[in-house]
């Protein structure tokens, strides 16, 4: 159902649905990744509307640990069947605003991307942006996986670790990655139970009281 | 003229002065309002209106730090709770060794805009728990006094949940509750399987319509940022709201009060507080004085109103004011249900919380701790927020993706296989018991330190005692279980041992803080009377948390409204009389 129309038959006879129906539309329109104009500034405290720009207003990472952080998000987030890569969604973006938001989180970036870089040049001789897409990921591989990584790699394991954190969740908390996953709430609607096929699927039921006492919605 | 100060007095006199908007001032106000008095209210943060303050049906993506905490929010960006564990310059302290943690709303409506709407009504038991055990102390009242005002405020607010004859878990007027979810089905079939009973929760959502005022739920599963169309319980949208609009309520925002005036007889005569906004101090008066403020904000405004006829703080010659403070104990279990990966996807948001839980169902007699818990659970296909996907690497190595074993890490398109395949299947629990309270915990006016606005500040001073300790140990013993019975993998909560009081949270942490200024018969044991009334200054009341004698396993809400509405009974009845 067209989602205006749904949220209006829903909430038939009460007095605020306009209210709901104008946040809805707004959350349709605002969609830009790291911005921050899509917040209700309604809802945010003085406090809080001083803290947020003084943060927009900062700049973190300097160009070539923002291209670094490209490349490695690209490597963790690529294109592929079902979405795009995590620069397509501003990943990137989101980083840069996340490690200004949580402080903690900026010693251990800064100091991770120069201990790659450092890697790089010692192996490659070359800046890591600047060494091919093979010699990339023979550097990858030998951080990406924890459980088989040489003791001598594991601050690099720790920084890749952060790295697949904060580029996963930021392409997975954007609008492409939350279709990727196939959330299909944050819709008004009325829940009537597990769907007829998913209980069949998992051989479980519904007792004949819940069926009865629970809400119902008729669905005909 | 410039910084010099001035005190404002306020011409106008009010039937009634309530400190605090949150459950007991709100019910207050809504009661004393309805009846005709005169109120004034005074809220130490901004105003709120959920229909357009509400940052509900937003997309993570519209949050640039995608929904995750901040000091402002610790509960998340979109959360409807304006601060939390600390307040610019609202300082509070510890006495060494303590670890308690104070959660302090500054909004219309207090911290009922985000709370998780688990309203339960104390059982019989829960009210003479010292007869049962020896531990504590009975209240001075009992189920049968308090019933009648439960029937009300199902009535008045509406709560889902089923009738199930349960001896110390009552039967409520209740809305049709919601089905289970697929994750809320395994979990039922495999606590019943161990003994542990499964029953739909009892929350205050509006699964159907109640009045023209609020709409019905939409199920978002977002009551925790508070709702546009007032379908849950919040008491900015379904108390203040309708108070005020009753012309009698003056309500005062950005007023944090400095202490109860007193008059040379020693009754209370109103509030002294500072206006946040022009940093003015001003006065108002009123014939009765309630104090809402939460349980130790409350104790706080009684220690620093110290006068000649009240020298250790109002209404405190029993010395009990700050103690006795008590939380719900708290810990917790999670990890993933490998019948639910690869799942097919649908709309599950279901209402904010669970649509299950666990009643306390075991006898203490046959256990090595006093008082029951009661188990909440969650899991499923919720909206992605920040921390989605975060330690992959614990976790994608743990199972076969598509029938595939991989290395633990990872990147690249297998990992973007890996979230989705795992996406839906996490499932988790946690226990929320009751605590014994005791005199040796207590909240103090720190004798060196004042906040911003110069009012003395809180000294924390509690420890966790064996009951607590063995009562989490026992909970972490029953979530391996159910994870066991569910063939689900553990994943975090289950590292624990005594090294950390079995993963016990912090007291203060679970945010049901009570007990500070709790009642009795016994004036030298007890700050109130039975309704709720200082013993030394009868036109004082207080309504909040402080006013519990010991808090059940029972989220303390809904007891806080039924003791509101029924003090607000009484005080219309006294002034009536012209006994206060």
């Amino acid at each position: 159902m067209d989602r205006r129309k749904s949220i209006k038959t829903l909430l038939v006879g009460t007095a605020v649905a306009s209210v709901l129906i104008e946040s809805c539309d707004t959350s349709v329109k605002n969609n830009s990744a790291a911005s921050s104009k899509g917040l209700n500034e309604e809802d945010r405290m003085a406090e809080e509307k001083i803290a947020n720009k003084k943060l927009r207003d900062e700049i973190f990472f300097t160009p070539t640990e923002m291209a670094t952080i490209t490349i490695l998000g690209d490597i963790i987030i690529p294109k592929d069947a079902v979405s795009g890569s995590a620069s397509e969604a501003k990943v990137p973006e989101f980083i840069e605003f996340i490690v200004k938001d949580m402080p903690a989180h900026q010693t251990p970036m800064r100091g991770g991307l120069r201990w790659l870089e450092m890697i790089s040049l010692k192996k490659f001789g070359n800046s890591f942006t600047a060494i091919t897409e093979k010699q990339r990921i023979e550097i990858i591989d030998e951080i990406a996986y924890p459980k088989k990584a040489k003791a001598s790699m594991k601050q690099g394991v720790a920084f890749f670790n952060l790295m697949r954190n904060l580029t996963t969740t930021g392409f997975y908390t954007s609008e492409m990655g939350v279709k990727d996953v196939g959330y299909m709430g944050n819709v008004p609607n009325q829940w009537n139970g597990v769907p007829d096929d998913v209980l069949k699927e998992h051989n479980l039921a519904y007792t004949e009281r819940e069926l009865k006492e629970c809400v119902n919605y008729d669905t005909k | 003229m410039g910084d010099t100060l001035q005190i404002k007095k306020q011409a106008k006199k009010y039937d009634v002065v309530i400190v605090g908007s949150g459950a007991g001032g709100g019910m207050s106000a809504y009661v004393l309002a309805n009846a005709g008095l005169k109120v004034c209210l005074l809220e130490a943060g901004p105003d709120y209106d959920p229909a357009t303050n509400s940052s509900q049906m937003k997309n993570p993506w519209e949050s640039p730090r995608r929904g995750a905490s901040t000091k402002f929010r610790p509960f998340g960006d979109f959360d409807g709770c304006y601060w939390g564990w600390e307040i610019d310059g609202e300082p509070y302290t510890h006495a060494p060794g303590t670890k308690w943690e104070w959660w302090r709303a500054r909004m219309v409506g207090g911290r009922t805009n985000h709370w998780g709407r688990i309203s339960l009504r104390f059982g019989p038991k829960d009210f003479k728990r010292k007869s049962i055990d020896g531990l504590g102390d009975d209240w001075p009242i009992g189920y049968e006094d308090v019933k009648p005002y439960y029937d009300k405020i199902d009535q008045l607010i509406g709560v889902f949940g089923s009738n199930e004859g349960l001896p110390n878990d009552p039967d409520g007027i209740f809305l049709p509750a919601p089905k289970p979810r697929l994750h809320e089905l395994y979990i039922k079939k495999a606590a019943i399987s161990g003994g542990v009973p499964v029953i739909p929760s009892r929350l205050s959502i509006l699964t159907k319509q109640i009045n023209k005022e609020r709409g019905a739920c939409f199920y978002c599963a977002q009551c925790g940022r508070s709702c546009k169309v007032y379908a849950d319980f919040s008491s900015s949208s379904v108390l203040i709201k309708p108070a005020v609009a009753t012309g009698n309520v003056d309500l005062i925002t950005n007023a944090m009060a400095r202490e109860v005036l007193t008059n040379k007889e020693g009754k209370a005569t109103g509030i002294s507080y500072v206006n946040k906004e022009d940093m003015q101090e001003y006065q108002v008066e009123g014939k009765v004085v309630i104090l809402a403020a939460s349980a130790c904000e409350s104790a706080r405004l009684m220690l620093n109103s110290k006068s000649e006829q009240h020298p250790n703080g109002i209404s405190n010659s029993s010395n009990v004011v700050g103690k006795y403070l008590h939380d719900s104990t708290g810990a917790a279990m999670g990890g993933v249900l490998p019948k639910l990966v690869g799942r097919k996807r649908y709309n599950e948001d279901g209402v904010g919380g669970m649509h299950v839980y666990s009643p306390w169902w075991l006898d203490n007699k046959k256990l090595d701790f006093p008082r029951g818990y009661h188990i909440e659970y969650w899991g499923g296909m919720s909206q992605p927020s920040y921390g989605f996907g975060f330690d992959m690497e614990s976790q994608n190595g743990m199972f076969p993706i598509n029938g595939k074993t991989k290395e633990a890490g990872g990147y690249g398109a297998s990992l973007k296989e890996d979230v989705r395949y795992l996406f839906g299947s996490g499932v988790g629990m946690a226990g929320r018991g009751e605590s014994i309270a005791v005199e040796t915990n207590y909240c103090e006016i720190d004798p060196s330190v004042v906040d911003k606005y110069g009012i003395p500040v809180l000294r924390f001073n509690t420890k966790n005692s064996d009951y607590e300790i063995k009562q989490a140990k026992h909970m972490k013993e029953t979530f391996r279980e159910i994870m066991h019975n569910m063939g689900a993998v553990i994943t975090w909560g289950d590292t624990d041992g005594p090294e950390n009081d079995y993963g016990l949270a912090n007291p203060g942490n679970i945010i049901h803080e009570a007990g500070t200024i709790r009642m009795g018969n016994d004036p030298k044991k007890s700050a109130l009377n039975k309704w709720s009334q200082a013993h030394d200054c009868k036109n004082l009341f207080n309504v909040d948390g402080g006013q519990f004698v010991s808090q059940a396993d029972k989220n303390i809400t809904w007891t806080i409204l039924a003791l509101s509405m029924r003090t607000s009974e009484y005080i219309i009845d006294q002034l009536k009389k012209n006994n206060l």
